[in-house]
């Protein structure tokens, strides 16, 4: 199929770690838009955003949770940065299998930022509002993509079945289950 | 559900090494809401008026405010509660930073501790699970080098710590109880721990805490910040920078210290230095808070910045907030960078940064008036801030003269003898007080001098303007918007408050309008220290976000329970009578209630005479300040009456 091309808004959020004084409202509010119902409970362990906090070392990153990835990284270096010495891990958005980060502590799910996507939508993400010490900007931008194939959503989850269990087993048991009907 | 509150305290006796997990009873919730209201209660049922403070039976409680955890702005106060040893008196003390909300989503509203331990212990809480450790390792250690390394061993940068330094190990009658970004400084709270032998409590939660409505608590919450932000942005004209905004006084970012160095009292808390704020000074002071200031710090889910993180050249880094600045700097007549340096291994050895300075002083008072001699100071240093240091170094350890000087002065004086005790001058209930001396008695501070139990003025004083405006105009226009007063005739109060004449202090603003206004802000407070919220967002500031008016459906949309502002008044009334209750109980009595004798240079005795005893009347007090039988019922604390009867503190009128 050929690919089209196509603009789409690109939401981010824009970390300044000089401007961070650690209150950690990005992560209560988070937690607390992300309940069910909404805003009915909080806890920073749900949140989709963490302040990185060791403030003996005055080292102080907010960092909104990525992708999940399968399996850690390779990477595990250490950063200085104005004399102040950082942990790879502390820049990396991912749910990982490294650390603890960005799990629902319950399930152990993977948790990832959706900019608070909801209907109304917001002007801002709520960390973003509830920044005051203009740490975390919130940015849009537009970008031309290449429109790709969509996924439908029978597909999406076959995909993620054979991911699981790989194609075989899951043809073996699609066409064993069919057969009983 | 529970709602703001988990419905569970943690109990502790470090005798046995016991621990269970309580679930606490709804009603008392209604009655006191939490923090200090829930301490207080458990204070008078389970602490008789025998126990010492360095007893086994003497609890040490932290409590979480009601609303902590939650979303809340600001709300974030641990309350922490147990006998004094040096006022015998309830101790209150309290601390912000993050040590509350993660006891919260551990799941406890309160640790209560009881018992000793044998050995150096600590405490690890993590969630459901909770130990007893082995804590020989960090004897000795300072405060916040311990937590390091409790943080290292447990390997959990996200775990909070209070601990003691030195000064709560020795039993330092002014030690503190140290959180990194804040303390608990007041009553000697860090002796009590020390005397448990309880070097730190390290908390670790991944619950959640739940609100009961939550889109229309979360719509008062944006407001507040929405509010917290206009006020940033537009600063209170004609009062000094300090008291300006929000927050705590913002001495971490504010370099203009004019006015407390040349209105509060130098060294013992006896000189006045006018203009002493010269341009060298300020530029001299400016450059070392600029290079030593890493970062101006915040307490969990507040957006003011009222702490820093301070780095002195070849010294650890540590963090400090408020008055504690300057109180070394003027306690030994030097500069900042002094007081920088000395705070430093103050915070470390865990000593309350108010008294602390003030007993080194007395002492070096006492040294130059031939009281205490060079026998006393055997080695001291001839230089006068090495002598500070030396000083702060023996009464930790509580080593030769540092062992009566570590019960505060007015015990010191006690064992000095030798007329020692008109150098313990600055104290109110045996606890030493902010420096300040000043000229014409002002009839409000009289009272919240005299009949504060918290026995710190910051601790009472707040919403209403410290001092009057110059003129009517500017007057008018601070009253404009000022929605937070209970009701008009605050403004009218303050509108005809003049400087000088006939509507200036000591006779203006008349004693009716006195016991409303020390009554209003004493009451905002004990809201706060129920609620856990910061004072700096609500009692204490000047047009805070949080008031009598907003705060009950806060409260309410929380929790689920039923309030409005009749019912959050009594609740703070009935708070601060068992506090009261508790504090008679063990012997304070009117001859207790008054400022330092020196606090101002004109007095009126006759005036005072009839303040405190309309004042007492006005709270339902009798002539000795004690609740009478029938304003305890009223308040459904009948239990107080019957007690205080069986005791013969009050006799039966019937």
């Amino acid at each position: 199929m050929e690919a089209t091309k196509k603009k789409r808004i690109v939401k981010s959020i824009r970390i300044d770690v000089d401007k961070c004084n650690g209150c950690r409202a990005c992560e209560v509010i988070c937690s607390s838009f992300h309940a069910t119902p909404k805003y009915s409970s909080n806890n920073p362990e749900r949140s989709r955003i963490r302040v990185i906090h060791y403030p003996l070392r005055d080292l102080y990153v907010p960092v909104y949770a990525g992708e999940y990835v399968a399996a850690e990284c390779a990477g595990r270096g250490m950063y200085t940065i104005d004399g102040k010495e950082y942990d790879e891990c502390a820049f990396c958005r991912a749910s990982c299998p490294s650390r603890g980060l960005f799990k629902e502590p319950d399930s152990g799910l993977p948790l990832k930022c959706d900019m608070c996507e909801s209907d109304p939508s917001l002007s801002e993400p709520m960390c973003v509002q509830w920044c005051l010490a203009d740490a975390l900007i919130y940015e849009e931008r537009e970008e031309e993509v290449e429109e790709g194939e969509t996924l439908e959503e029978i597909e999406i989850g076959l995909e993620a079945m054979a991911h699981k269990f790989g194609w075989r087993k899951l043809l073996d048991t699609a066409a064993r289950m069919s057969g009983k009907d | 559900m529970r709602y703001a509150e988990t419905g569970f305290d943690l109990e502790i006796d470090l005798t046995r090494g016991n621990i269970e997990r309580v679930a606490t009873d709804p009603e008392l919730t209604e009655l006191y809401l939490g923090g200090l209201g829930t301490n207080a209660k458990i204070l008078w049922d389970r602490v008789p008026p025998e126990v010492e403070p360095f007893s086994p039976k003497n609890l040490l409680i932290f409590g979480t405010g009601l609303l902590v955890g939650t979303p809340a702005i600001g709300c974030n106060r641990t309350v922490v509660s147990t006998i004094s040893p040096q006022t015998g008196l309830m101790a209150f003390s309290m601390m912000g930073g993050f040590f509350a909300p993660e006891l919260k989503y551990a799941g406890y509203d309160k640790l209560i501790i009881r018992g000793q331990s044998p050995d150096l212990v600590y405490l690890w809480i993590q969630d459901d699970k909770v130990e007893i450790r082995d804590a020989s390792h960090l004897e000795g250690k300072g405060s916040l080098e311990a937590a390091e390394m409790i943080r290292t061993e447990l390997d959990d940068p996200k775990v909070q710590i209070a601990s003691i330094g030195m000064a709560g190990e020795n039993r330092v009658w002014f030690a503190s109880i140290e959180q990194g970004r804040s303390s608990a400084s007041r009553g000697g709270i860090g002796a009590v721990m020390g005397d448990k032998r309880l070097k730190a409590i390290a908390v670790r939660g991944t619950n959640d805490v739940n609100v009961a409505r939550p889109a229309e608590f979360i719509g008062m919450c944006n407001e507040v910040m929405e509010y917290i932000k206009i006020r940033n942005e537009n600063p209170i004209p004609g009062v000094m920078p300090i008291l300006a905004g929000l927050g705590s006084p913002q001495e971490m970012a504010i370099h203009d210290e004019k006015w407390h160095t040349e209105n509060f009292a130098w060294g013992n808390s006896r000189t006045r230095r006018k203009g002493f704020w010269t341009e060298d000074v300020e530029e001299n002071w400016t450059e070392t808070m600029r290079s030593m200031r890493t970062r101006l710090v915040s307490c969990h889910n507040c957006p003011m910045k009222c702490g820093a993180t301070i780095s002195v050249p070849d010294q650890p880094t540590y963090m400090m907030k408020c008055f504690s600045k300057l109180t070394y700097t003027m306690a030994a007549m030097s500069d900042l960078e002094f007081g920088l340096k000395i705070a430093q291994r103050a915070t470390e050895y865990g000593v309350d940064a108010f008294s602390a300075p003030q007993v080194m002083a007395f002492a070096l008072e006492l040294y130059e008036a031939g009281i205490l001699t060079d026998k006393d100071f055997p080695g001291m240093p001839p230089d006068n801030e090495e002598r500070f240091f030396w000083l702060l170094d023996r009464i930790v350890r509580r080593e030769g003269i540092g062992d009566a000087l570590a019960n505060g002065t007015h015990w010191a004086a006690e064992e000095i003898g030798n007329g020692a005790h008109e150098y313990a001058h600055n104290n109110i209930k045996k606890h030493e007080q902010l420096p300040l001396k000043l000229g014409m008695l002002n009839p409000i501070y009289f009272l919240m001098y005299s009949t504060g139990e918290k026995i710190n003025i910051t601790q009472i004083e707040g919403n209403y303007p410290q001092a009057p405006f110059v003129t009517r105009e500017e007057r008018e226009e601070f009253c404009k918007d000022w929605v937070q007063v209970p009701d008009e005739r605050f403004k009218e109060w303050f509108l005809n408050w003049e400087l000088r004449g006939e509507y200036s202090i000591p006779h203006y603003p008349g004693i009716e309008a006195t016991c409303e206004i020390v009554n209003w802000q004493e009451q905002m407070h004990y809201i706060d220290d129920a609620t856990g919220m910061c004072a700096g967002l609500s009692s204490f500031p000047l047009k805070p976000p949080y008031h009598i008016h907003n705060l009950p459906t806060f409260i309410s949309n929380a929790t689920g329970m039923e309030l409005d502002e009749e019912r959050l008044t009594r609740i703070a009334k009935r708070i601060r009578n068992l506090v009261r209750a508790f504090n008679i109980r063990r012997g304070m009595s009117k001859e207790d209630e008054k400022p330092p004798a020196d606090h101002w240079k004109r007095r009126f005795p006759e005036l005072e005479e009839e303040l405190l005893t309309e004042y007492y009347r006005f709270k339902g007090w009798n002539e000795q300040g004690i609740p009478t039988s029938e304003s305890l019922h009223e308040l459904s604390l009948d239990y107080v009456a019957d007690d205080f009867l069986e005791r013969g503190i009050l006799q039966d009128e019937g």
